[in-house]
């Protein structure tokens, strides 16, 4: 469903991206892996509109977009991000719809926020997530794994066809580690298609049916995770093996 | 809200005067001009911004709907010069925080100059008290009263009444809140955070110059020196009100007992008999307290 076709990124004389080609097909799992400044975080973010690539083109369904944060979602395409972009000022339920607030009719003409509606839909959210997470509470006073989850469910809302997750498991115990994974595997079968950013090696092998490598802004290796190993990843992620 | 009917309380013990209908009156009607302002002022704080160009804001207005009433024309066309104005200053400010992403304490800065000088310069530093075929209405307006209120203050309290509802039920005060609390992310969401941002200066201005032209009613006369200096009470209005100035937080009522309050310290001061240039210390004095009291209160929270 979504393919990159020689996207390169550059900001000022820095090369953060070089060619990169990637496709995605519906219900797959692609770990998405690399150091520090490979290109991770801007692959995501031209993916999720943030970035207009500075040469390629995105396609999805095989015609060529052009990505803005609202047409992403429009499209489908949902991240969550390391930070979690999360406003910690607000309650959960405010966050989760963050730019898409349900509005009613008061008196049939003007329009107010449906406070109601987005408690009993954030809770239901928080439910299918198995989180303990409270609609009203505010972020600031959550649990890195209830912040988590907010951000899981803010992008859960729109049903998405291709989830972004940076880092997803980061910043939570290994408890909240395995629900997070059992989540990706709940995406893939329900034909939602996850691009998984992380560090954490087992994560992906895990979870990700193909691991995609990129080194210094070039992708190095994209293949069936069967077909590789951790020990072989971590040698193209460090340089040690040039491609495969 | 309790600071206010403490100190209230406090005074119609100590001093007579206080209590009576005509300082109550007065009291109501001082803080109505403030209370207005700082409702916009506030919803400019929520996003984590500020607006120093108020005061100069009101003296604009004031001037440009002097004149155009003093050139005989009515009422609405004078108010809507007026408003233009507010708007256009408004509008200046809003474009350059939110789609140059200017900081907003250097361009509001800047805007308390240019619309003060601008009202010099339209005014030619008189002083207009000539309002024209429609002087009695807006004498009326501003300084008249209903139902023994001040008009100004009834013209607060819906205002008031309408601001809550906006922060509470309104998609766009959502938004603005969210910009205070996490601006980046809230740009991630899709929200249109320059538009947002853009509304609120707007907003801030028009309500500077509603209340500009209130109070030349209320005075019966407009110099350019109009509103010089009310930034200072307005922000304090609105952060005593418990508006955070990093952005965030912030309501239409507590805008609204943040001017009563710093108007009920005015007052009490002048009936103590203390001297008025004291009254600069105490007001800054109390926006300083605010913001301690704030720190502890928040302090304590995150600690726990």
């Amino acid at each position: 469903m979504l393919q990159l076709r020689s996207v390169g990124m550059q900001f000022g004389a820095v090369e953060a991206l070089h060619s990169v080609d990637l496709d995605l097909a519906p219900g797959e799992v692609a770990g998405l892996m690399g150091d520090n400044g490979a290109g991770k975080s801007t692959l995501l973010k031209i993916v999720a509109g943030n970035f207009a690539p500075t040469s390629g083109e995105v396609r999805l369904d095989e015609r060529a977009v052009e990505l803005t944060p609202l047409s992403a979602r429009e499209h489908g395409i949902e991240a969550v991000y390391q930070d979690l972009a999360l406003c910690d000022n607000l309650s959960a339920a405010a966050n989760v719809f963050l730019g898409r607030e349900l509005s009613r009719r008061l008196l049939g003409v003007l329009p107010v926020l449906d406070h109601a509606a987005m408690r009993r839909r954030s809770a239901e959210l928080f439910d299918e997530l198995g989180s303990d997470t409270r609609p009203d509470d505010l972020v600031r006073r959550m649990s890195g794994g209830q912040r988590q989850a907010v951000a899981i469910a803010r992008a859960r809302l729109s049903s998405p066809r291709l989830m972004l997750l940076d880092e997803p498991t980061a910043a939570i115990s290994v408890r909240q580690i395995a629900e997070v994974l059992e989540l990706i595997r709940g995406l893939r079968e329900r034909g939602v298609c996850v691009l998984l950013i992380s560090h954490r090696m087992s994560d992906v092998f895990a979870v990700a049916d193909r691991v995609v490598v990129l080194r210094r802004g070039r992708k190095v290796a994209d293949k069936a995770t069967t077909d590789s190993s951790p020990e072989e990843v971590t040698a193209l992620i460090t340089g040690a093996i040039e491609a495969a | 809200m309790l600071t206010v009917a403490a100190l209230a309380g406090v005074m119609s013990l100590v001093s007579a005067p206080f209590a009576s209908a005509d300082n109550i009156f007065n009291i109501s009607r001082n803080f109505a001009f403030i209370g207005l302002v700082a409702l916009g002022q506030t919803a400019v704080i929520a996003t984590g911004g500020i607006d120093l160009s108020v005061g100069s804001v009101m003296g604009l207005s004031g001037i440009v709907t002097g004149l155009v009433l003093g050139s005989g024309q009515p009422l609405v066309l004078a108010a809507a010069a007026g408003l233009g104005c507010a708007f256009l200053c408004g509008l200046t400010n809003g474009a350059l925080v939110g789609y140059l992403r200017l900081s907003p304490f250097v361009v509001t800065l800047g805007m308390l100059s240019v619309a003060r000088s601008l009202a010099l310069v339209v005014s030619n530093n008189k002083m207009i008290h000539d309002f024209g075929p429609d002087e009695r209405v807006v004498l009326a307006l501003g300084g008249g009263r209903f139902l023994g209120l001040a008009n100004p203050v009834w013209l607060l309290l819906v205002a008031a009444l309408c601001a809550a509802a906006w922060f509470r039920y309104s998609r766009l005060a959502r938004h603005v809140l969210a910009v205070g609390g996490n601006e980046n992310s809230t740009r991630l969401a899709g929200v249109p955070v320059a538009r947002v941002k853009l509304t609120v200066y707007v907003l801030s201005s028009l309500l500077a110059g509603v209340s500009a032209i209130l109070m030349i009613g209320w005075l019966g006369a407009v110099t350019n020196a109009l509103g010089q200096g009310y930034e200072l009470r307005v922000i304090a209005s609105a952060v005593i009100g418990g508006a955070n100035l990093m952005g965030g937080e912030g309501g239409a009522f507590g805008a609204v007992a943040g001017a009563a309050l710093i108007e009920l310290i005015r007052n009490s001061l002048l009936l103590l008999g203390v001297d008025p240039y004291w009254q600069g210390a105490f007001v800054g004095g109390s926006i300083i307290v605010a913001m301690l009291v704030e720190r502890v209160r928040r302090g304590s929270r995150t600690a726990g």
